[in-house]
């Protein structure tokens, strides 16, 4: 009798691991077939949950399946370059430009911002709090050598604090009191108030972490510290693989009035304030 | 009565173990053949061979004159044939499915399987195990279960290797009896390995004697008893009295042979000067008070008990008398004579009782 | 301590109320991390008989390499998987990177090792006069492989149990390939990482003991069955 058992169990088995590749995730085909949209974007935007209201809209609008991918903004810039990411929605505007200019890149459009701002402990060891620009801040952390966490991931933010590292005339030479994470915003927030670090961080993702947190906004309101994202297309000259029809239509969407006016009023409720501005229709 | 199998030329071997060498082996139709020797003789790795479950070096295996393993797979040749193991090697499942297992194997009928399960359950009294795991029985259960497993499967050759060896003595003799039992029912060709010589002088009609690898006598029961072929053969039947001299002198159907400086009579013809290895048995020795002059055992030698020792329903007398004698004698005999260990004795042996084992 | 707290009131609520969410990605990962444990365990199992049974030259080495694969770190396979099905890479026309399929093919890599390598040693275990018996029996190959694997079925699903459990924990394969996107490849690991990225700590707390509910359900029933079978 156990024999016949057993005999069963190694059929079915072998039934499922043949059957389990084809349909056994419901409605997903395993060749591409232009109606997905790979999208490579910045932590922030994933982290304070605006995608996960806008990505809905957009496939329900269009019927397109669009894969966020949420990196740096650097890392969403190299997986453009290779053509492994239609369209991407970054915070990096030096890079960015580099990005088109070398043809991976079409059609970059402005579509929103806030602001960067300059988080710390509230003893404010380093005595920032008052100070009118960013690079003084970070002077002023670097000479008392109080405890800075980087990203140090090639991130929008990242690449905006090594700038102002430069501008500050401190960077980049830095000693025990730099640390890098390596992570994303959220992770850093999180590492940051746990060792009561100074860091830098847009806004948004900070004030939907803001409960968790024991970090007070110590500098903000610096021009330098303004945080603006654009959405750009792959250049699909570069990459035949490229779904640039989808990319466009994502990105149309972007700036649409509808998605606008959704963007400008994301966070209000909860937080009191926007966390994002939208800049695509004036 | 015709060959049902034959080996010719074997060569194999099995990591640390002797290499096995076998010019000409053959079985007869129904008859049961014991591989006698010590451990680590080749018993197993004879009967692995046989069964083409290890490589061949060199040779071949004819089941009914036709070779096994080449032609067709070897596994369609083992069908005609089971195997009991020292260690039962029953499967991790019920009493009743082990049984059932090779006749599964066999692709017979739920029916026909099922009757020869239960028929074969209730030869080795073991019916009441059938929904037992085979995993929790004990040495004796587990003996049964295996033999029971390999009658069901009415083999035309039965191979045992050792399979009383790890049963205590009054389990082995229940289980050799119902062993008997089943066989007469269900007549099969033996061959058995065994290194117990009481066993196979019991069960088998033909006996093999195997030393590193090799088969080195083979005979019946009695006449291997009696005329063991060489020293080690003689020792390993249980021949405790084996010596060697220089032969003394010549006669006319006998010899003399000087052994420690006395003088031993032997029936049978040898040259002077060679060297003669002789045993015998300790039946054919006999202790005395006094010296015993009759004509035919003109063997008599004086000598000093060494040791004593209680052997079951006999005792077991060692004698030193210019060289060891072991004579068996029975409780009646040691009080009768009043023997004690260090005593003065007679020992005395007819020269025809005398078995030459070597001459050089 | 209040956090902990609320994770916990968190996971019982998420629980309670079947949040949607929650409920589909847990259904995701059974089914990703089920499927390649089931793929992994009918090769893996296969493998691992015959690298016992089979004598060739070379075999030390691919025995090495099966063993060195049992500690393969996710992410190096997340990394490896990523280069291979990119859309430029080698296979890139089968579009399966960031699909589950891709989790599952990451996960049967951290899987199979495992699996083949608990069952070279259940199988190796197995005494060779036992195997003796089994072909003395009259075996043919495929009954003789099959009584093999029944004999040795508490150490094999021992084995399978373990490559479930890589597969059903690892997080770093299944956010390179899988890229956690909301409803299609978030899986367990990859949403508590997310969320406690995001600051949503009892969520992440919620998701964790999830796992960890899911985890010992399916080896408590494994076991069950493994004490089933013993007796």
């Amino acid at each position: 009798m156990a024999s016949f058992g057993f005999k069963k169990a190694i059929i079915a088995v072998l039934a499922a691991a043949v059957i389990a590749p084809s349909g056994y995730f419901a409605g997903t085909g395993l060749l591409a077939d232009g109606r997905e949209i790979i999208f490579a974007t910045t932590t922030s935007t994933q982290d304070t949950g605006l995608l996960d209201v806008l990505v809905p809209i957009f496939q329900k609008q269009t019927g397109y399946f669009v894969k966020v991918i949420a990196v740096g903004s650097g890392q969403a810039m190299a997986l453009g370059e290779r053509g492994e990411a239609d369209v991407l929605l970054v915070h990096s505007p030096d890079a960015e430009k580099k990005f088109v200019d070398g043809g991976f890149g079409v059609n970059r459009r402005i579509v929103m911002h806030n602001d960067f701002v300059i988080l710390g402990p509230a003893a404010d060891p380093a005595k920032i709090r008052g100070l009118k620009s960013a690079s003084l801040a970070f002077k002023s952390i670097a000479r008392s050598n109080a405890l800075f966490m980087s990203r140090g991931d090639r991130s929008g933010t990242h690449v905006k604090e090594l700038k102002l590292w430069q501008e500050s005339g401190a960077g980049p030479e830095k000693g025990k009191w730099y640390q890098e994470t390596g992570l994303g915003m959220g992770h850093t927030l999180n590492v940051s108030s746990e060792k009561q670090a100074y860091t830098i961080s847009d806004r948004s993702t900070y004030l939907s972490l803001k409960k968790n947190l024991q970090l007070s906004v110590l500098l903000e309101g610096d021009p330098a510290l303004f945080n603006v994202y654009h959405i750009i297309e792959v250049n699909p000259d570069k990459w035949k693989s490229v779904n640039a029809e989808g990319a466009r239509a994502f990105s149309n969407f972007f700036v649409s009035r509808d998605t606008q006016k959704i963007i400008g009023d994301f966070g209000r409720e909860k937080f009191g304030t926007p966390l994002f501005y939208p800049d695509a229709v004036k | 009565m015709g060959r049902i199998l034959e080996a010719h030329g074997l060569r194999a071997d099995r990591r640390a173990m002797p290499v096995l060498r076998v010019g000409e082996f053959y079985l007869d139709e129904g008859e049961f053949l014991s591989l006698v020797g010590p451990n680590g003789s080749g018993k197993t790795t004879l009967i692995l061979a046989l069964l083409r479950l290890i490589p061949l070096r060199e040779g071949t295996v004819l089941f009914r004159g036709k070779e096994i393993g080449r032609i067709s797979p070897a596994h369609r040749y083992r069908r005609s044939f089971a195997a009991v193991f020292q260690d039962a090697l029953l499967l991790n499942t019920t009493v009743y499915e082990n049984v059932a297992e090779g006749l599964r194997i066999r692709r017979t009928g739920r029916r026909e399987t099922d009757l020869a399960v239960m028929k074969n359950l209730e030869r080795f009294g073991i019916s009441h195990l059938k929904s037992r795991n085979a995993a929790r029985l004990s040495g004796g259960e587990s003996q049964r279960v295996s033999l029971a497993r390999a009658f069901a499967l009415s083999p035309e050759i039965l191979f045992l290797d050792e399979p009383f060896a790890a049963l205590d003595a009054p389990t082995k003799e229940t289980v050799i009896r119902d062993f008997e039992t089943a066989l007469k029912e269900s007549p099969a060709a033996v061959i058995m390995a065994t290194h117990d010589m009481g066993e196979a002088l019991r069960l088998s009609r033909r006996v093999a004697v195997m030393r590193e690898g090799s088969i080195l006598q083979t005979g019946v029961p009695e006449e291997l008893m009696r005329r063991p072929a060489d020293e080690f053969a003689a020792a390993f039947f249980g021949y405790e009295t084996i010596l060697s001299g220089i032969v003394s002198g010549t006669f006319d159907g006998s010899f003399t042979v000087s052994v420690n400086g006395r003088t031993v009579e032997i029936a049978g013809e040898a040259g002077a000067g060679s060297l003669v290895t002789f045993s015998i048995s300790p039946e054919n020795i006999m202790l005395s008070g006094g010296p015993v002059g009759t004509v035919s055992a003109r063997n008599t030698f004086q000598g000093r008990i060494e040791r004593i020792i209680l052997a079951g329903f006999y005792y077991r007398v060692r004698v030193d008398c210019g060289f060891p004698l072991v004579s068996y004698i029975t409780g009646h005999s040691m009080e009768l004579m009043k023997l004690r260990e260090g005593g003065e004795i007679y020992a005395t042996f007819k020269s025809t009782a005398v078995h030459v084992l070597q001459v050089r | 301590m209040d956090l902990m707290a609320n994770g916990f009131a968190e996971a019982l609520r998420l629980f309670a109320s079947a949040d949607r969410e929650i409920v589909d990605i847990t259904i995701l990962s059974l089914k990703v991390s089920g499927g390649a444990t089931l793929i992994s365990a009918v090769f893996g199992v296969a493998a691992g008989a015959a690298l016992a049974l089979n004598s060739f030259p070379g075999k030390r080495v691919i025995v090495g390499i099966v063993n060195t694969g049992m500690g393969l770190p996710p992410v190096v396979v997340g990394l490896w998987v990523t280069l291979f099905i990119w859309r430029s890479g080698p296979a890139g026309q089968l579009g399966l990177l960031y699909t589950p399929t891709a989790i599952v093919v990451a996960q049967v890599i951290i899987a199979l090792p495992i699996i083949t390598g608990i069952s070279l040693a259940a199988i190796q275990n197995i005494p060779e006069k036992l195997r003796f018996q089994i072909l003395a029996l009259g075996a043919g190959r495929v009954r003789y492989l099959m009584l093999l694997v029944r004999e040795a079925r508490l150490p094999l699903l021992a084995g399978i149990m373990a490559g479930f459990g890589g597969a059903l924990s690892e997080v770093g394969a299944s956010i390179m390939v899988g890229g956690n996107i909301r409803g299609y490849t978030r899986v367990l690991t990859t949403a508590t990482v997310m969320e406690t990225g995001r600051g949503n700590f009892e969520t992440a707390i919620a998701l964790g003991l999830i796992l960890l509910t899911v985890a010992f359900v399916i080896n408590y029933g494994l076991t069950a069955i493994q004490q089933r079978i013993r007796s």
